[in-house]
């Protein structure tokens, strides 16, 4: 039986894991090579090293830094910022990723990832969303949340899924650094509307969020940052929980 | 750790999480690892690796773009039976015939055909992707060697291996159905998932293959 993924993610600007609240006011929160280390040792089921800076800087991804990260770990590595073209993907592959995520890329150039998952396959090409609520529907943003496009997050997912994302990487930006729980409504409507496994992200602050992504949320993996990071919740504690509330998990 | 001197081979023919995989080799076999898309350097190996992200006829596509690539592998897996592991897309190429992206002709080393995972639960997602459990059907295989029944490895796939003789199905995951996990007959072997990213599991499978001569 296939198992619901936990993934610690690493926000990285500058080489140094960071956190903020509604993608805003960073905050450090130590090393991605150290925290690497600690995630693959506790049996972490994927790491997402996210450069969360990349396309509102316009720089490229820190190849150096994602490859001493990737060389912590035995587990697949996600990585994503700034993913513009080809030659993008074939240098994170080549530091050590096994996926990237495309996101600001994707919104400039939707055919980038029709062209990106026919040359590294569906399975590589995680297609990353950032939606917030405006009016009555969920709205996509970019460059970190900071520039609205006005293009429906739903629509969005399922016009992902045709072009060959293998993946949907689903933020709720009104969630995210809260710590008040997944957007579920926009977590179940992404998740219902894709064939494609959609990992929830933004909001956790308890082990009963993570159950509540999966159970409610009908995600096929949980997300988190700060409750990995600043030491609240292990991994195993998060597993134990979800075991407990019947939703199948890898032991270590 | 194998006492031996061994000089397993990768091929890199451009696409791929060719790190990874180099990684895990290195790891396991103590840094003598050779990624190469140049086919003399197939005649030195001992093992020989065909790593796999990508589309089935990428895959064909990408060896075929080396010259010599596909004749030399011929010659070191089939005539001189050198250990020989496809990982993922690496392995679904050992098929006959893929039917990712219109029909490609496979290496047909192992017989049958790779076709889109179609799961009897239309709740289950495409790709299979994540930690799924193995189901062994053969135990006394020397990679499968220290690998217990609750282990877990890590799969990201959309196509699967449907072989003409069942018993060249080492092992499967349960999705909706039974899918290949593990191939092999002789010198070869295959796997679905990827051992280079199944963290203890994934390196003992990769020692074990190590240290297995292929018979």
């Amino acid at each position: 039986m296939l198992k619901v993924r936990i993934i610690p993610c690493l926000d990285v600007d500058k080489g140094r894991v960071v956190k903020g609240v509604n993608f805003v006011d960073l905050i450090d929160a130590g090393d991605p090579v150290e925290q690497a280390k600690i995630y693959d040792l506790a049996g972490a089921d994927e790491l997402c090293f996210l450069d969360i800076t990349a396309s509102s800087e316009g720089r490229e991804t820190i190849f150096d830094v994602v490859s001493q990260t990737a060389e912590q770990c035995f587990m697949p590595v996600t990585v994503g910022g700034g993913v513009r073209g080809v030659d993008d993907i074939r240098k994170l592959l080549l530091a050590g990723a096994d996926k990237v995520t495309i996101n600001t890329g994707a919104i400039q150039n939707p055919n980038f990832v029709q062209e990106a998952s026919l040359k590294f396959g569906s399975q590589c090409i995680v297609v990353a969303i950032d939606a917030k609520r405006k009016d009555d529907r969920f709205e996509i943003f970019t460059h970190g949340g900071r520039i609205e496009t006005g293009l429906d997050a739903i629509d969005w997912a399922r016009r992902m899924a045709d072009y060959g994302a293998g993946e949907i990487l689903l933020t709720s930006m009104d969630k995210d650094g809260t710590k008040s729980g997944f957007d579920i409504e926009l977590t179940k409507a992404i998740a219902d509307a894709v064939v494609v496994p959609v990992i929830a992200s933004g909001g956790v602050g308890t082990l009963d969020h993570m159950v509540e992504g999966v159970r409610d949320g009908n995600a096929s993996a949980v997300l988190a940052a700060s409750i990995f990071h600043f030491g609240n919740y292990s991994i195993q504690e998060v597993k134990t929980h979800m075991d407990a509330a019947g939703i199948a998990v890898r032991s270590v | 750790m194998s006492k031996k001197i061994n000089r397993p081979v990768i091929l890199d023919y451009g696409s791929g999480n060719i790190r990874s995989v180099v990684k895990a080799f290195e790891n396991v076999n103590g840094g003598r690892v050779l990624s190469t898309n140049n086919p003399s350097e197939l005649a030195s190996a001992s093992h020989i690796i065909l790593p796999g992200v990508g589309a089935f006829a990428d895959c064909k596509i990408g060896l075929l773009a080396f010259s010599g690539l596909v004749n030399g592998l011929i010659e070191q897996v089939i005539e001189k039976r050198k250990p020989f592991l496809g990982i993922c897309v690496g392995m679904q190429v050992m098929a006959t015939l893929g039917r990712e992206h219109g029909e490609t002709h496979g290496f047909d080393w192992i017989q049958g055909q790779i076709v889109k995972i179609k799961p009897d639960d239309i709740d289950l997602k495409i790709p299979h992707m994540g930690w799924n459990e193995l189901v062994f059907h053969e135990t006394i295989h020397p990679v499968l060697s220290g690998l217990d029944a609750a282990s877990h490895a890590y799969f990201a796939h959309s196509y699967c291996f449907e072989t003409i003789d069942p018993k060249h199905v080492l092992a499967s995951v349960e999705y909706g159905g039974l899918i290949t996990a593990i191939v092999g007959r002789d010198n070869l072997i295959g796997t679905q998932f990827h051992p280079e990213k199944s963290q203890r599991v994934g390196l003992q499978f990769i020692e074990n293959f190590l240290n297995w001569d292929g018979t």
